[in-house]
């Protein structure tokens, strides 16, 4: 966190001042850890074996938050009896189905639910990232659900959570990540310690953690301990995501994902949502709690703000102008049909996957198969000048001559140069003011599309094609100013907020968001921000003058909600934990949610209020129902749907790793993303042979110094020069075994690339002893292209496409290499260098990577033994890999 | 008249130095404990003060980069890498690192090498802000031949740079190494404590950047009194290491307008554990080559007196 | 100008006149020196930003002169960053105002060597075309079932997370209106 998000980690400094604990947890000792009290080094790619250790220290020592778990979490509720562990199948839950890599999630379910599963196989919503959906709620569920308050009952949530995490023992911990027990249980105890009606704890991670081919159960299991703790929905806890760029929430938010439309509603999928009714009941589920209950009026309207009088009740509000879905349309599965020809242009909006998306290789190969490239951006990056200036043309494999992209690259506006609102990492939308114009021919993206929807819509007129009424229907008419016919930015935001029709009156909440065509909502999670007209997002009462919740800063959604689910922070009385914790409450005078901040609940329902039979939506929330976005109202320590690759955290290894997952037979991810295609690979990984060929783990992250893909800060003198080169970290340990030299180069080489930095041998990284035998990491920051005040080898060169199954984001945080000193070849000598790694790691274009390592699964296409995961066993394994 | 200890001894330099409206003595308290080496400091200067470029060369000093005050680096982080000195006895058996110690030296191995990968998760990495230290008895200040180093009313010490000439004289008479003449121009150049900032009522840009609060910026009675309770909080919490530098008046600068809470010897840091002003025997000298003068002079007019006899 | 004030401009006159006789301090000080003022005093105007790096949001005041960025600096009334930056936020005006940036549109014509100049008008009828073209060969209609696609492959985006929100509103409906499916941004990756 002080690494990449410096003045956020002012806050941690001051919990530290006020006598906070703090433990750093990562592969390198950074400059977060510098200042920890703890620093636990841990081999990349297990932390779920680390925080699944935690939680077994939390319920074998019911150091839980009893009455927070029993009233606000679903520990009592009973499961399925069709539910088999990953305890009963090495690894696997039931439900497999090895034909598709997927589950069919119906024994997963609540007791007596097993029918209702809305998802048999999960084949479908993984190809749609369909978990990305749940960024701002949870699945529902059929209520009620049966519950043993006991928490005794063999199958309620609680007994199963001790079962499945019991093998994570302390010794297990230090088994798989190399973390020794005292380290551990020093974490764990203080971790659990911080929990109860007086104390909070609050965990933090960086979106790294998102890329894993299993990243998304990191996060669940963080939230599991979270919920255990009591320590969600109250001041001083939570689950802190920190995003990487300035409005990454808002980019999801009002989302350029192909998934996803405004305020996660899902793009529709030809086959499920053929229909309007279809669409809207897949996002409601009738008959069920929550909010989700009202999202007729949230899809309505967004179509009603799309395309105005032409959406009509009649006319389903155009929703057959909605382009559909038919499978996995990602950006990797893009570009490996740029590769193969099917894509005619491409657009890069501020964006340089030739060095900040995994295989590199890939994206610039892709490119170089395109029609036509469009680039806005600040400066010439990379993914401008891949056609002239890449390793791929110094391969020989792009020749300027015969690569036939036209592109056309134009110049953008700076942050300074427009204005419009960010949305930041806690969901708090600031507008910037404009400072100057932008220089020469340089634009807003908000200029450059309602200019170029102008023109399109303009050759369109009169066309009698149905497929451009979609365009011709849009309303498109923003007023404009200044000499380049700037477009207004609050007139869009205003539209965002949403407005009645009759009158463009803005709305304040999206309670007010109507089903008949009555309002207009470009993002209905946003509404409230242009409430009465204003920019709420531009208010800027200084700190001094507020309280600390600072809620007259900005606006953040929901409904300007600072904590969400803050309902938590009182009992279920209503009363606050504790006057030390105390954030919003009940209070029974005035008959009404109050606090610090805007309560997350109806702000006259009583706690006491128990929902009548038959209830639905809202009203089907009880009053003690914190987590009212649930399908049950209850934070899930189990998750009988929504997550496609388990309804509990498992450890899998990385989709490349040097070792044999020592908990399951499973070794990686079974749902997980894997595309074959020629121009892919993954190394091999036990129990597959010739591990050993890639024998060191490394990891690439971010330098305080640099930013992202470096498009932003190897062009800025200031920064270039205080890391003005690629380099590797590598432990003294490592550089004597690689024989490397401090300072000297080396050369890293996957089943993909092979990559040139300068050494750093130090300290910072050190040799992990791992299920008997010792690991070596090396780090890596993956900032470095051919362009800018400083260049060098792109990191991300040396990752294959290997994604998560809920939202196909890349595991490009942890693979295996080899490490050699010196420089790497160039020219064809380097793809003969891989080559040649390839032909040893057993990298055929016939090999197919095994998925299922079990056989628990009942036949499939299990490639391994599963009962050779001794240590002794293990160790032999990787006997030649000269790591021993 | 200039004070007693106008040129050695404990001092406030703003009257001394003819400020009839001096403003309270300001300077920098620079907090390592909380230092995490982001060179925000660094950046936020140079954007300021519109410091040129300090070339691009990986030095492999840890993650500095910018190697040391320079003219064109007004402020300066310092890493060291470095086992954990030898704990107190409650520590873990074992957990306790006999290495060599680290002198702050650049050399072939990288600073503060441990041994035994077993204690090396035990490891330290010190961050430090480096800055010109705004002496109180400021040498550079003294050998100035143009005036062009000045004392402010603040009590800080600016090279101005429409008088200095190029000559260099400070160069050499700094006791900490931090004023450097730029290539290709020739004059001096150093932190200035933003004096432009100041005038206005502002915060130097490096100190307003600091994301932690190591660099804290104020008038210097105060900064003294807060960095004395710092130190005691830290020694309360198990963290016996800490100690302040350059904040003594009667050291051999007469106290440093910058000075630090550091966790490890100065010359950990790089930073002399002593530093004298060099120009302290000025007077003592001026005196002998003035006695000196006068006795030859004398044993001339002897010699012309007894040679006429 | 008086006598006077001619002398009072000469540091040595000061020097043995005025407070200061060792002339270190008050009688030093240049005529450059004692006019300095910040120049975020004499800005024209100050703009109330973000900062365009990570997604802590710091607040960033952005100091305007003669129509130039001339400084960048934290906001002390934010209540998330309290005026603090990180490097790469204190580093913002050289962002803004890098030599490196390019101000005007590149061309690159199928099978060149080198860059071309484009005007930008001109660009943006020949992206227009070549967007009408791409979706015009590759349109789906319907699908084998006569379910309708409406859509095209032909096209696709990847987009940053440094663009605001009315600018991913807009090209996110732009994109759908057009039948581009495949739009995609960082948050992917």
């Amino acid at each position: 966190m002080a690494e990449a998000h410096p003045v956020g980690f002012q806050w941690v400094m001051e919990a530290k001042r006020r006598g906070a604990k703090v433990f750093h947890v990562d592969p390198r000792f950074t400059r977060t850890s510098a200042v920890a009290d703890s620093y636990l080094p841990i081999r990349a790619g297990t932390d779920i074996a680390l925080l699944g250790g935690v939680v077994r220290h939390i319920l074998e020592n019911e150091l839980d938050f009893r009455e927070y778990v029993l009233a606000y979490t679903n520990a009592a509720t009973i499961v399925s009896d069709q539910f088999a562990d990953t305890e009963d199948l090495d690894g696997l839950f039931s439900g497999y189905r090895p034909d598709t890599g997927s589950y069919d999630t119906s024994s997963w379910q609540y007791a007596g639910h097993e029918g209702h599963a809305e998802i048999t196989g999960t084949g479908k919503e993984r190809d749609s990232a369909a978990g990305l959906r749940h960024e701002s709620h949870g699945m529902p569920v059929p209520a009620p659900a049966q519950r043993d308050e006991t928490l005794q009952h063999p199958r309620c949530v609680y007994q199963i959570l001790r079962r499945h995490f019991a093998r994570y023992t302390p010794e297990m911990v230090e088994r798989v990540c190399g973390i020794p027990q005292d380290k551990f249980l020093e974490l764990a105890d203080a971790w659990a310690a911080n929990s109860g009606r007086e104390r909070t704890g609050a965990l933090v991670y960086s979106v790294g953690w998102t890329q894993h081919s299993v990243g998304v159960q990191y996060i669940r299991t963080g939230a599991i301990i979270q919920t255990l703790l009591g320590n969600m929905g109250r001041p001083g806890g939570g689950i802190l995501a920190l995003r990487g760029h300035a409005s990454i929430q808002g980019s999801t938010d009002i989302p350029t994902l192909y998934n996803l439309l405004p305020g996660y509603l899902p793009m529709p999928h030809h086959a499920d949502h053929e229909t309007f009714d279809d669409w809207v009941d897949s996002i409601r589920h009738p008959g069920q709690k929550g909010f989700w209950g009202d999202s007729r009026a949230y899809a309505a309207s967004l179509l009603k703000a799309y395309w105005g009088d032409a959406a009509t009740p009649e006319n389903d509000f155009c929703y057959d102008h909605l382009p559909r879905m038919t499978g996995d349309h990602g950006t990797y599965q893009q570009v490996l049909n740029m590769i193969d020809g099917k894509i005619r242009g491409y657009f890069l909006l501020g964006q340089n996957p030739a060095v900040g998306s995994a295989h590199g290789r890939a994206q610039r190969l892709g490119m170089a198969n395109l029609d036509w490239l469009v680039v806005r951006d600040l400066f010439l990056i990379e993914s401008a000048t891949f056609w002239k200036n890449s390793p791929e043309v110094a391969t020989g494999e792009i020749v300027p001559e015969q690569c036939r992209t036209e592109v056309f690259f134009l110049p953008a506006a700076s942050h300074v140069e427009k204005e419009g609102t960010f949305t930041q990492t806690q969901r708090l939308l600031q507008w910037r003011e404009k400072a100057v114009d932008p220089p020469g021919d340089a634009r807003s993206e908000l200029w450059f599309f309602y200019h170029l929807g102008r023109r399109l819509r303009e050759r369109l007129a009169g066309s009698p094609h149905p497929r451009d009424r979609a365009l011709l229907d849009l309303t498109w008419d923003y007023p404009t100013h200044g000499p380049h016919a700037e477009p207004s930015a609050e007139a869009v935001l205003r539209e965002i907020n949403g407005y009645e029709v009759a009158t463009g009156r803005p709305l304040s909440a999206f309670t007010q968001a109507r089903d008949d065509g009555s309002t207009a909502i470009g993002c209905w999670i946003y509404t409230g921000v242009y409430a009465d007209g204003v920019n709420q997002a531009a208010r800027r009462r200084s700190r001094h003058e507020q309280d600390w919740v600072a809620a007259q800063w900005g606006w953040a959604w929901p409904a300007n909600r600072r904590t969400l689910y803050n309902r938590a922070s009182a009992d279920p009385q209503g009363r606050p934990w504790s006057e030390r914790k105390k954030y919003v409450w009940w209070d029974p005078d005035a008959g009404e949610w109050t606090g610090y901040d805007v309560p997350d609940f109806e702000k006259t329902k009583p706690p006491t209020y128990r929902p009548p039979e038959g209830a639905s939506g809202v009203a089907a929330i009880a009053g003690d129902d914190a987590f009212v976005m649930q399908g049950d109202g209850k934070a899930w320590l189990y998750a009988p749907s929504g997550v496609l690759d388990g309804p509990l955290p498992a450890h899998y290894e990385p989709a490349e790793s040097p070792m044999r997952n020592p908990l399951y037979g499973q070794q990686a991810n079974p749902t997980r993303k894997v595309y074959e295609h020629p121009v892919n690979s993954v190394n091999p990984s036990p129990p597959e042979a010739h591990s050993a060929v890639f024998p060191y783990v490394f990891t690439v992250s971010r330098l305080t110094e640099h930013h992202t893909a470096g498009g932003m800060s190897r062009t800025v003198r200031p920064l270039a020069e205080l890391q003005p080169e690629m380099f590797v970290e590598v432990s003294p340990e490592l550089a004597a075994e690689a024989g490397l030299t401090h300072l000297g180069w080396a050369h890293l080489v996957s089943g993909r690339a092979a990559i040139e930095a300068k050494v750093l041998v130090t300290d910072r990284l050190t040799p992990l002893r791992v299920d008997g035998r010792i690991i070596h990491q090396l780090w890596l920051p993956y900032h470095f292209g051919t362009e800018g005040l400083v260049t060098g080898d792109s990191a991300n060169d040396l990752f294959g496409i290997t994604l998560d199954p809920n939202v196909l984001i890349q595991e490009s945080k942890v693979g295996t290499c080899d490490v050699r000193p010196g420089r790497r070849p160039t020219g064809p000598a380097l793809l003969d260098l891989v080559a040649d790694y390839r032909r040893r790691a057993g990298i055929t274009p016939q090999r197919r990577v095994p998925i299922v390592t079990t056989d628990a699964a009942g036949g499939g296409d299990a490639a391994g033994s599963t009962d050779e995961r001794s240590p002794q066993a293990s160790a032999d394994e990787h006997d030649g890999g000269g790591d021993a | 008249m200039p004070d007693a200890n106008s040129l050695y001894g404990p001092l406030d330099p703003a009257p001394d130095a003819g400020w009839t409206d001096a403003q309270p003595r300001m300077g920098f308290f620079t907090d390592t404990s909380v230092c995490i080496g982001c060179k925000a400091c660094e950046v936020a200067c140079k954007e300021w003060n519109d410091v040129p470029g300090s070339g691009l060369d990986l030095l492999g000093m840890s993650y500095d980069n910018t190697g040391a005050l320079t003219a064109n680096s007004w402020r300066h982080v310092a890493f060291v890498e470095q086992p954990r000195p030898a704990a107190p006895a409650a520590d873990a058996p074992g957990s306790s690192v006999a290495g060599p110690q680290f002198l702050g030296m650049p050399g072939a191995r990288p600073p503060g090498r441990g041994t035994g990968a077993e204690t090396r998760s035990d490891f330290r990495w010190l961050m430090m802000s480096d800055v010109c230290k705004h002496c109180t008895h400021a040498a550079c200040l003294d050998v100035c031949p143009t005036g062009s180093l000045f004392r402010t009313e603040f009590g800080t010490v600016v090279v101005q740079e429409d008088i200095c000439n190029g000559c260099g004289y400070c160069i050499p008479a700094c006791p900490y190494g931090v004023i450097d003449q730029r290539k290709g121009d020739g004059r001096a150049w150093k932190c200035t404590l933003c004096y432009d900032r100041l005038g206005a009522g502002g915060t130097p840009a490096c100190a307003q950047a600091c994301p932690t609060e190591s660099i804290q910026y104020g008038p210097l009675d105060e900064l003294r009194e807060r960095a004395a309770h710092r130190v005691a909080t830290l020694h309360e919490r198990g963290v016996p290491q800490a100690r302040l530098y350059g904040h003594d008046p009667t050291d051999g600068v007469g106290g440093d307008g910058a000075f630090f809470l550091l966790l490890d010897d100065p010359e950990v840091y790089g930073l002399p554990p002593d530093p004298v002003v060099t120009t302290r025997d000025l007077p003592r000298m001026w005196k002998r080559a003035g006695l000196a003068a006068l006795a030859m002079a004398a044993a001339a007019v002897a010699a012309f007196v007894g040679g006429s006899s | 100008m008086g006598l006077r004030t001619f002398l009072a401009g000469w540091p040595v006159y000061r020097q043995l006149t005025g407070t200061d006789p060792l002339g270190r301090g008050a009688a030093a000080q240049s005529a450059r020196s004692a006019a300095l003022t910040a120049r975020t005093e004499t800005a024209d105007s100050v703009a109330r930003s973000v900062c365009p790096y990570c997604a802590v949001g710091c607040g960033q005041r952005v100091f305007v002169t003669d129509g130039r960025v001339t400084q960048i600096e934290g906001d002390p009334d934010s209540p998330i960053s309290r005026g603090r930056l990180c490097p790469k936020g204190s580093a913002s005006k050289s962002l803004v105002t890098s030599p490196l940036r390019q101000t005007t549109v590149r061309y690159r014509r199928p099978y060149a060597t080198e860059w071309e100049d484009l005007d930008l008008d001109t660009a943006l009828d020949m992206i227009a075309d070549r967007i009408l073209a791409a979706r015009e060969d590759t349109w789906e209609d319907v699908d084998d079932a006569g379910r309708p696609l409406h859509r095209t492959l032909g096209i696709s985006s990847l987009g940053g997370a440094t663009l605001d929100n009315e600018e991913n509103y807009l090209i996110k409906k732009l994109f759908t209106a057009m039948g581009a499916l495949q739009i995609e941004n960082q948050a992917r990756i």
